[in-house]
């Protein structure tokens, strides 16, 4: 009787979850949007408007091309929306635990954020357009990039955890987010760790395809690439999913380094104290959004694709790289 | 295995301001070949100038591109007073100088935006708009229209420049000083821009002589081509200017798009020195020979010849043959060379070598204009139109097309045929 009602407890908690994140992360969006016009001196679109989008595409006719797989084209942008939401249900949002933590890990994370890529460029492959065909190619080599250092990071961080004996499992997310993992190393330590913050926030464009990074979608190179044609509700839920994947990668982010809460701060626990963790997160969430997306995108250009490429496999590669040593000397020392 | 595939850039793209297709040959990312169609927006606006009087043509000429409008419609002007002889008052000629500098500031400042946006770069081109207002502002104060001007008549210009707007365009010179550097300073020392425009689209100084290009495009390859400076009009008689050049700045000349980006935007600051000396030196008197458009109108009826105008626009120079035919109200014969044709022909030559994501970039770094451009299309035999690339139009090939094309002319009968 326990297990049926945890069920539907779950379930239920997934649902509203999935429901509250698509909603945050389209006003997320707006307010993207209108920062980054601010920076650039312009007024920018009202805080809603990427939710008028979304319910004026969702009325729009869903045209197919006649040398699509209709198939794969048609099931793309579902598939890339349902990964980029199944991410929340593996991060724990403040004190609260994650909906699913028992039945995945960081791991996991790292293949959804992963997959949401694979199956664009899948639509985009599926799409029977040459430009679209060129940006999946991009969309693939760039994953490829930044796959590496990402990979680099969670291990080492997975490794510091056991090594240093934080409770919990290495590899969940819990792990983290019950303790900061700042506290655990050394001065040493403290700089790998940067370190490794810093490769993984340089992910954070590649992965949403935002900022010096919009490379797969280059509107003025490849007229929006991946998703040229795309249109109705199709791109309505790319759009979502488009909103939706710096949301992940941003909260992925701050439960992993930024971890601090009210409930740790004070030495308190309780709803009240948890409900304000909430918010907190979401607020964590939204600063680190605001300087890793908006900031960046507004600051630099567009990088070419092989640029691209080495900035994550020889820099940023090499940055990751360069915190695991520190990390290593630091956890070994000790 | 390797396979080449090819994608059209264009003729509507997000990239180019105007529609014109770039047939891009590709392996992988990489262009192996190039070949480029216009002929998407043909006018036939030298037919339309045989329906009207020379007066009705300068507004028609100041159509033909809306950024350098004033250019076109002096160049026409300057064709029809060579051939009718006319004389322009030194105060006339001045206010012309000014204005067209005024255009040369605009243009490049579009440009400049223009090229940000092209490789992602939004926020410098939200600048580089805002930034072009100003000076829209003093041509709408001067002119009373912001884009197409229409203060160009025969033997002067049809506005004063009072001393309040002189005043005007004074505070905006020094606001370009003030202002205009912090935006060189972003585009030209930003490390993603710089990694996007250096050694891409590379014309070598051979190259730019064989496919005789010109303007700025000419200039970053480090020729110093100016007519501002080689055939001196209007009141750069009196004011020297010097060309820009990026080997006087860089020590070097790559011939690449930062190079064009260089070369513009350093022209900024020339424009704002001789707009500077313009107004300094501005001669009292009238600005217009014979405000009394009838009279103009009458004088011209009479006029025969053919006439030549030649100035440098701000995307290169710009020529405009006119024959009127004695007793003819309306313009007998106009031909119109815009800069962009000159510098279009060297186009498949930068692609090649680059990558897709430059594409946009190269076709925009010669700042073209398609619909000036747009006035003849090569037919080479099978009814396949456009600049052939395969066999590239060189400068004797198209010196004899030139010729050839004469020939024909004269054969027919003098301005194809008699209407």
């Amino acid at each position: 009787m326990t297990a049926i009602f945890t069920l539907f407890l779950k379930i239920f908690a997934g649902v509203a979850l999935m429901a509250l994140v698509v909603v945050l992360a389209l006003l997320f969006e707006g307010a993207d949007r209108i920062v980054h016009a601010k920076m650039q001196r312009r007024v920018g679109p009202p805080l809603f408007q990427p939710i008028y989008d979304i319910l004026k595409l969702m009325g729009k006719e869903n045209i197919v091309p006649r040398r699509a797989a209709r198939f794969f084209f048609g099931l793309a942008p579902w598939l890339t929306l349902v990964v980029s939401l199944m991410v929340f249900l593996y991060i724990p949002t403040g004190s609260f635990p994650a909906v699913l933590g028992t039945e995945g890990d960081m791991i996991l994370v790292i293949y959804l954020l992963a997959m949401g890529g694979l199956t664009l460029a899948l639509g985009g492959f599926a799409s029977g357009n040459p430009i679209a065909n060129i940006g999946a190619g991009r969309e693939i080599t760039l994953m490829m990039s930044y796959e590496f250092p990402l990979a680099i990071v969670i291990s080492t961080l997975a490794w510091v955890a056991y090594r240093s004996g934080m409770p919990g499992s290495p590899f969940s997310l819990e792990t983290f987010a019950a303790m900061s993992i700042w506290k655990v190393v050394g001065k040493i330590g403290t700089f790998g760790l940067f370190c490794l913050f810093l490769s993984l926030v340089f992910v954070v464009p590649g992965e949403t395809g935002k900022g010096p990074m919009d490379i797969p979608e280059a509107k003025t190179e490849i007229l929006d690439g991946l998703i040229i044609e795309y249109s109705g509700v199709n791109l309505a839920l790319l759009k979502v999913s488009f909103a939706l994947r710096p949301f992940a990668i941003a909260a992925f982010v701050t439960v992993l380094f930024v971890p601090v809460s009210f409930s740790s701060l004070l030495g308190v626990g309780g709803f009240i104290i948890a409900i304000f963790d909430f918010l907190f997160f979401w607020i964590k969430v939204f600063a680190i959004q605001m300087v890793f997306v908006t900031w960046m995108r507004t600051a630099f250009g567009r990088l070419k694709i092989w640029q691209a490429s080495q900035f994550y496999i020889v820099k940023v590669a090499g940055l990751s790289i360069a915190g695991m040593l520190l990390l290593s000397i630091d956890v070994l020392v000790r | 295995m390797s396979t080449t595939y090819t994608i059209p850039v264009g003729p509507v793209h997000v990239g180019l301001k105007e529609p014109v297709t770039a047939w891009l040959e590709l392996d992988g990312e990489r262009i192996m070949g190039a070949k480029v169609r216009p002929g998407a927006i043909h006018r036939g606006i030298e037919f339309m100038a045989r329906e009207r009087s020379p007066i009705q043509v300068i507004y028609l000429s100041e159509r033909i591109c809306g950024i350098c409008s004033f250019s076109h419609a002096l160049c026409f002007i300057r064709a029809v007073e060579d051939l009718a002889n006319l004389s322009v008052p030194a105060r006339g000629q001045y206010i012309r100088t000014l204005v067209l500098e005024l255009e040369r500031l605009h243009s490049h400042l579009l440009w400049s935006g223009v090229a940000c946006y092209t490789i992602g770069f939004d926020s410098a081109f939200h600048l580089g708009m805002q930034l072009r207002e100003r000076v829209m502002d003093i041509l709408e104060l001067l002119t009373g229209n912001r884009v197409n001007y229409g203060v160009a008549t025969f033997g002067g210009v049809r506005w004063d420049v009072t001393p309040e707007l002189a005043k005007a365009t004074r505070e905006m010179i020094r606001y370009y000083r003030r202002e205009f550097t912090p935006f060189r300073e972003i585009v030209m020392e930003d490390p993603v821009a710089h990694a996007r425009m250096r050694n891409v689209g590379v014309l070598s100084r051979d190259d730019a002589v064989r496919y005789s290009a010109t303007g700025p495009t000419a200039r970053a390859s480090g020729l110093r081509v100016d007519l501002r400076k080689n055939s001196p009009y209007e009141a750069y008689a009196d004011i020297p200017v010097e060309p820009v050049v990026p080997q006087d700045y860089f020590g070097k000349t790559h011939g690449d798009v930062l190079d064009r980006f260089a070369v513009r935007v350093l022209e900024v600051y020339q424009s704002l020195d001789i707009m500077e000396k313009v107004l300094d030196g501005l001669p009292e008197g009238s600005f217009v020979a014979e405000p009394n458009l009838n009279k103009v109108l009458a004088s011209l009826k009479k006029a025969e010849g053919t006439g030549w105008g030649i100035i440098e626009a701000p995307r290169g120079d710009n020529t405009h043959i006119v024959r009127l035919k004695g007793g003819d109200d309306n313009v007998f014969w106009w031909k119109v060379r815009a800069p962009t044709y000159a510098n279009a022909v060297s186009w498949p030559l930068m692609f090649c070598g680059n990558e897709l994501a430059d594409a946009p970039l190269i076709i925009n770094s010669i700042d073209p204009c398609i619909s000036c451009m747009e006035r003849m299309l090569v037919t080479n035999g099978n009814g396949d139109s456009g600049i052939v690339t395969s066999g590239i139009i060189t400068k004797e090939e198209l010196v004899g097309r030139c010729r050839q094309k004469t020939f024909d002319i004269q054969a027919r009968g003098l301005g194809g045929t008699e209407r």
